[in-house]
């Protein structure tokens, strides 16, 4: 028996483990990350411990509906799935017709007590309809079949870019592509899409909104408006890179405490990270991350369904693709789109999502049966 | 389910595989992307950490500019005349009193603040502008110069006003108002021109206020002082946060003015309503120790702006208060040239002490008809230079500046300062006007006729003196030539030192002349004016208890025709001519000179000499004269 089958005959021995239905190494790195989250947002609040008070109630509710989503069995979500991605498209065309503006763009749907984002739903529910789609055929799927699944991935993609938010609409395309990518896609069709990829791109430049155009330049060259578009960019690189290798020190970071850094607190915490804690400290945030998506792709290999598979390598590489839009954006890589740092940045909706997407890898993990199907 | 069921069989085992590479190719991917993210950190952090370090730096530290408190100036008994006091604003900081702010809510909060301090529609109107231009947290100035009254009453309500609150900053101000006004001058707000025209304008970043006029223009440089520097921590707003290092300000110099403001008091009463001028000068330094010129107006008006209205009534005034007739007035000198005219005949050898002429009613040109007219109507018969001095005899001038001519003329008085500014420490010092063959050639664009040298021999014509370089001349006289700039500013008190450290006094090239007996020759007659009988401003000096040397001047402002007799009942009062005294005593040991020109004043000796006197006795005696002599004692008119 291989080592790791060892450890779940005794993951399986294990009392608690059995009630809670956890994996321990990605809970606990988990919690880490959403631990150092709560005191860089500490910092970049400015104190503010109300704040803090608030995010630390959502990453508790969070807790609660990953322990719970971890109970439910993945053979149930797999039969759920049609249904929540419909549910998902419909909200979706409900907000392209009837939904409020905020923020300039249609995404919140008001439903009396609460407003949220139907798109956030798109990003759990594309991946799960199509590893549901490619469940019962036969892998690797055919062209007719890759097709349909472009056909799932694409409506609500194209959708969420409606209104406008090409960042989730990005977002919610690469959960999708992912599980295509996995299902075992050739690699001669996938360099025929990246090429076609790149001849759209001036196509795509064609419909882009302004501002989207105003970002991608930006990114180019940063000190080109440097009190306008470039300023967030250049402001967030001055954080990063005068936080050198040991870092500012906590609270100590004054392009975050003075004000300098835009969004510090949300979209941009990263930065604030960066700047107190230094490279070293970037560094150890990286191993986590890259624990945490790597303990998922592994709890996919171990998946003995294709379905769990599917869903648990999509949602990994999703939360991966977060992490890196973030990153990348904040220090400079990627252009500014708007995507909190998962686990970190301040606000509820993608905790919701995330925490859900947690509790569906360790559903898997702690499903499984002992005998292959 | 599936809709459809599947047309293959799945292979377990194949899909598994295939999925455990593409797992493995993502898994590569994910770490070579974090790797990516990880040489962009080191990148930023390690590389350009010494570049990024700077600009973050740049970002939080900014230099301020800490104003130095401006130098006081003192009288030369030390009783100050400008000073630095804290006045009272009220000042509104919008980001303090609430967010969701409008006009209307605006003008509500105004109307409720106007209870305790009057807010007029003026300080609205600035205050919304200001309210849009402005960023959120910086303090909007509501009013100025509150009383005390209106700060305590704020005070007592202040708990209701969150964002309003009374501020105290330095202001200028001048204690003794107008009598300092055209000496001391006043500062004002920085123009944009004068910032612009500042050798160090850095030197001025933190300072609101520069010499305008006067002393505090002449002396800026030694009364600003030297900035300070604050390295203070700011936010993205760029509100000061913190202090982090700071260079503290050099205040400016003190000065000790060399005027006596009791003295300045003495002189301006004497005047009384008329309008004119005073300057009394220590003939042995060029010390100032009045300069006073009337009508005056507060300074302390224009030191934070004066209202349009203000300065209107100010500027349309007949009177013109806003000329400095001490240092800018021009005045014909009349009769007061003629000591120098003596001076000038003896130099020259066209005259000598003894030597008589026959002074009848008029003078008259060689083939010509104009009769130039003496002011005594039968003529002063035989005189000699003393005679002509002490009864002012026109005649024997008329006939002395013809004969030495207008050249020399000119060269001669020149030296004892007439036509040049005497570069008092002050601002708008006029040269008066010297006149000259070339001067009237190039000013004029015509020739020099003889009767203009007549006229100028007896202060009249062109000649224009202010009473500042009268006083200086007469001093001039009293030290026998020694001349010294004329000075508002004795001593300084540079930053740090306790002690005023005294200027010495600058002198002017001296007055030589050939044989220093002349001196002594114009000072006899000069002092036989007030001494003898028969001599123009004998009542000035009948009853003084030192010698006092003196000349009577009248000049005309209305040009007579040759044959008209003056007769002021007919003239409008602005037409009435100047009233003019020169001075000095004690006449064996001068300590102080002095000049008056009273505007239309009329006579020299009874209108211009008592001011003289008033002023000498204050210096002299240190007490006023006493009241003057019962009006019913007869006294010819003279001039």
């Amino acid at each position: 028996m291989r080592p790791f089958e060892q450890a779940l005959h005794h993951g399986v021995e294990n009392p608690l483990l059995r009630v809670a239905r956890l994996d321990w190494p990605l809970f606990v790195a988990v919690l880490l990350v959403a631990g150092l989250g709560l005191l860089v947002l500490y910092s970049a609040s400015g104190g503010d411990l109300g704040l803090v008070k608030r995010q630390s109630l959502r990453l508790l509710l969070g807790l609660g509906l990953l322990l719970a989503v971890a109970q439910v069995p993945a053979d149930r979500l797999r039969l759920w799935s049609p249904w929540i991605y419909s549910a998902g498209l419909l909200l979706l065309v409900w907000v392209d017709v009837a939904g409020v503006i905020g923020k300039g763009a249609q995404r919140w749907l008001d439903l009396g007590v609460i407003r949220f984002q139907p798109s956030e739903i798109m990003k759990l529910g594309v991946p799960m309809m199509v590893a549901w789609y490619f469940a019962d055929r036969p892998l690797p799927p055919r062209l007719r079949e890759l097709a349909v699944a472009a056909l799932m991935v694409v409506v609500p993609a194209a959708l969420i870019a409606r209104q406008p938010d090409l960042g989730t609409a990005v977002l919610v395309g690469a959960a999708g592509v992912f599980v295509i990518f996995l299902a075992g896609v050739g690699w001669r069709l996938i360099a025929a899409l990246g090429a076609l990829g790149l001849g759209a791109a001036p196509v795509l430049w064609h419909f882009m909104h302004d501002y989207q155009r105003r970002r991608v330049l930006t990114l180019l060259d940063p000190e080109s408006d440097p009190m306008g578009a470039g300023y967030h960019i250049i402001q967030s690189e001055i954080a990063i890179g005068s936080g050198g290798l040991y870092g500012k020190g906590w609270t100590n970071g004054t392009q975050s405490q003075l004000d300098f850094l835009p969004e510090r607190s949300t979209d941009f915490i990263f930065a604030v990270f960066g700047e107190e804690f230094g490279f070293l400290g970037v560094l150890a945030l990286l191993v986590l991350y890259g624990f945490i998506v790597l303990r998922g792709l592994y709890i996919a290999t171990q998946a003995q369904d294709t379905y769990a598979r599917l869903l648990a390598g999509a949602l990994s590489l999703s939360f991966f693709v977060y992490c890196f839009v973030n990153m990348g954006m904040v220090s400079g890589i990627l252009p500014v789109v708007g995507v909190p740092l998962p686990l970190i940045s301040y606000g509820g909706t993608s905790m919701v999502t995330l925490m859900t997407a947690f509790g569906m890898l360790m559903s898997i993990h702690s499903h499984r049966r002992l005998l292959a199907r | 389910m599936p809709a459809t069921p599947p047309e293959e069989l799945k292979n377990p085992a194949e899909e598994r595989a295939l999925f455990r590479a593409r797992a493995g190719v993502a898994a590569a991917l994910v770490v070579a992307a974090l790797a990516g993210v990880a040489g962009r950190a080191a990148y930023l952090q390690i590389h350009k950490y010494q570049h990024f370090a700077t600009r973050s730096q740049d970002n939080r530290v900014r230099v301020v500019a800490v104003p130095p408190p401006r130098g006081l100036i003192y009288d030369r008994n030390g009783v100050a005349v400008a000073v630095n006091l804290p006045s009272y604003r009220l000042e509104l900081t919008p980001s303090e009193v609430g967010r969701r702010m409008d006009a209307a809510r605006w003008n509500a909060l105004l109307d409720r603040l106007s209870q305790w301090v009057e807010i007029p529609e003026a300080d609205r109107g600035r205050f919304h502008r200001e309210r849009l231009r402005k960023r959120p947290f910086q303090p909007i100035t509501l009013r100025f110069n509150l009383s005390d009254e209106e700060v305590a009453r704020f005070a007592v309500h202040q708990y209701a006003f969150p964002g309003v609150q009374v501020v105290a900053r330095l202001g200028r101000h001048y204690p003794r108002a107008g009598a300092t006004v055209h000496s001391v001058g006043y500062v004002g707000r920085i123009s944009e021109k004068e910032l612009q025209a500042l050798e160090e304008p850095q030197n001025y970043s933190g300072s609101s206020h520069i010499g305008k006029t006067g002393v505090e223009k002449y002396h800026e440089a030694l009364l600003h002082g030297r900035a300070g520097l604050q390295h203070v921590e700011i936010n993205a707003q760029g509100r000061v946060l913190r202090v982090l290092d700071e260079e503290p300000p050099e205040p400016g110099a003190d000065l000790l003015l060399s005027l006596d403001m009791g003295l300045q008091a003495v002189a301006e009463q004497a005047l009384g309503a008329h309008t004119g001028a005073v300057v009394a000068i220590e003939p042995s330094t060029g010390d100032v120790l009045a300069l006073v010129s009337k009508p005056t107006y507060d300074p302390n008006a224009f030191v934070n702006g004066i209202s349009a209205q203000a300065y209107r009534a100010l500027l349309t005034d007949p009177d013109r208060p806003l000329f400095n007739r001490a240092l800018a007035g021009r005045y014909p000198p009349g009769s007061t040239i003629k000591p120098f005219m003596g001076l000038a005949g003896l130099q020259m050898g066209v005259i000598t002490p003894e030597k008589t002429i026959w002074a009848g009613p008029y003078f008259k040109l060689p083939n010509s008809k104009r009769k130039y007219r003496d002011w005594k109507r039968g003529g002063h018969g035989k005189v000699n230079l003393h005679k002509s001095i002490v009864q002012s005899c026109d005649v024997y001038f008329y006939d002395l500046a013809y004969r030495m001519g207008i050249d020399r003329i000119h060269d001669f008085l020149s030296a004892f300062g007439f036509g040049h500014r005497l570069g008092i420490d002050a601002t708008g010092e006029s040269p008066g006007l010297l006149p000259s063959r070339s001067w009237k050639q190039g000013a004029r664009g015509v020739a020099w006729f003889p009767g203009d040298t007549v006229n100028v021999g007896i202060g009249q014509g062109f000649l224009l003196a202010t009473p500042l370089q009268l006083a200086s001349a007469a001093a001039t006289i009293a030290t026998r030539g020694k001349r010294f700039r004329p000075r508002l500013v004795r001593a300084v008190r540079r930053p740090g030192s306790s002690e005023f450290e005294p200027l010495a006094p600058e002198p002017l090239p001296p007055v030589v002349l050939r044989d220093p007996v002349y001196w002594d020759v114009i000072v006899e007659a000069m002092k036989d004016v007030t001494r003898k009988r028969n001599g123009t401003a004998w009542r000035i000096g009948r009853d003084a208890p030192y010698t006092i040397a003196a000349k009577t001047g009248t000049a005309q402002v209305f040009g007579l025709k040759e044959n008209q007799k003056y007769d002021p009942s007919k003239l409008h009062r602005r037409l009435h001519d100047h009233a003019l005294f020169i001075a000095f005593a004690p006449a064996e040991d001068p300590q102080i000179a002095v000049a008056v020109v009273v505007e239309h004043g009329g006579h020299g000796g009874s209108a211009a000499g008592p001011v003289a006197r008033a002023v000498m006795d204050y210096h002299l005696l240190g007490r006023l004269p006493a009241p003057a002599a019962p009006a019913g004692e007869a006294v010819v008119a003279r001039r």
